[in-house]
């Protein structure tokens, strides 16, 4: 095997660790979710192949209402591109991440959700552990929470008034703290201001509905620019 | 639900699980291949991750509103308290637990808004 000598356990065991934190999120959200569309009338088979198949947290809150109010398919189809086009985002950084994953490349990449993102893009693991190894179970643990939270929820259904306010918080608070520390590690600050910034501000011009794809614009014309500057810069010198 | 309602439930949760794959894969099929990714592509995908963690935690607070009480000031104080509980300690688990919890705290104890 070619990760013989590599400490598969160790990965393992890595990955359940940093997902400790998505697995309280993704059983609230998941519940919450499950709740919603059991309401609608869908039961918990459809709980659980929509969160096989989709694994999208905020997409499947909006299905709900697609499929309760029978949304045509073009317009399923656009509602997806406006709520998901972030994850062209996560795809660009992890190209190189993730080559030489081998078969468990396309899972990694179907399964590659704001959170699980969030825990890869930055994440540094030891010499004895094979990182596509580590990204694999982070995925395949983080798909397994949000399952469980989903049918969970969609099972509970509205005859459990089951309420932790606010535990839904954990995952802001995951992005919070890898937010803090990327700021930490390096000393150049402009690409998080210039996403954190385009972002509030995309918010306050479109509104909670339709900044996404705007900001997602501003960033990538604002990083280009960033780019361009620092060349200059460079040739002066 | 009628047979009707069923199949065309199936096609969009089809069509919005197809888009989302297609999404997240996009930048695989155009880049990824043999070829080595192209320099400016490469270089987004460095500064990328510094990004969309400022934009991730914008989208969070989308639905918070600053406007009327209490003015978002829960996931302030909270997003406060996991950031600085992390610039001291380092340490992912404590300050998101410490975060979490803190929210709840103030959501469930202080009579806001």
């Amino acid at each position: 095997m070619k990760n013989g000598n590599k400490n598969t356990a160790k990965a393992v065991k890595m990955a359940f660790v940093s997902t400790i934190p998505i697995f309280a999120g993704y059983i609230m959200l998941g519940i919450g979710f499950g709740i919603l569309l059991s309401e609608k009338g869908y039961g918990p088979i459809w709980a659980l192949f929509m969160s096989i198949f989709m694994f999208a947290g905020s997409m499947q809150y909006v299905g709900v209402d697609l499929l309760a109010s029978g949304a045509s398919l073009i317009s399923s189809a656009i509602m997806t591109v406006l709520v998901n086009a972030r994850h062209l985002f996560y795809g660009i950084s992890m190209i190189d991440k993730y080559r030489g994953a081998g078969a468990k490349k396309f899972y990694m990449i179907f399964g590659l959700t704001d959170e699980t993102y969030s825990l890869l893009c930055e994440a540094k693991v030891p010499d004895d552990v094979d990182r596509h190894t580590y990204s694999f179970f982070v995925t395949l643990f983080d798909h397994f929470y949000w399952i469980t939270g989903c049918v969970l929820g969609a099972v509970i259904g509205t005859v459990v008034p089951f309420e932790f306010k606010g535990v839904e918080f954990v995952l802001t608070a995951l992005f919070v703290s890898i937010f803090t520390e990327q700021w930490l590690s390096t000393k150049d600050h402009a690409p998080a201001l210039i996403g954190a910034l385009s972002t509030a501000v995309c918010l306050l011009i479109f509104g909670s509905e339709n900044f996404l794809i705007p900001s997602m614009l501003v960033i990538i014309a604002s990083l280009s620019v960033l780019k361009f500057i620092r060349k200059d810069k460079k040739n002066d010198d | 639900m009628t047979t009707e309602k069923i199949i065309h439930s199936i096609l969009i949760i089809a069509v919005v699980s197809i888009v989302t794959l297609a999404l997240r894969g996009a930048p695989f099929i155009i880049f990824g291949g043999k070829r080595k990714t192209p320099q400016f592509v490469a270089w987004l995908g460095k500064v990328l991750p510094y990004a969309v963690m400022g934009m991730l935690l914008v989208y969070c607070m989308k639905d918070v509103s600053f406007v009327s009480a209490p003015h978002g000031l829960p996931e302030l104080a909270a997003c406060a308290v996991t950031a600085g509980l992390h610039i001291w300690k380092r340490n992912s688990l404590l300050s998101i637990g410490v975060g979490t919890v803190s929210y709840m705290a103030i959501v469930a104890f202080l009579p806001l808004g």
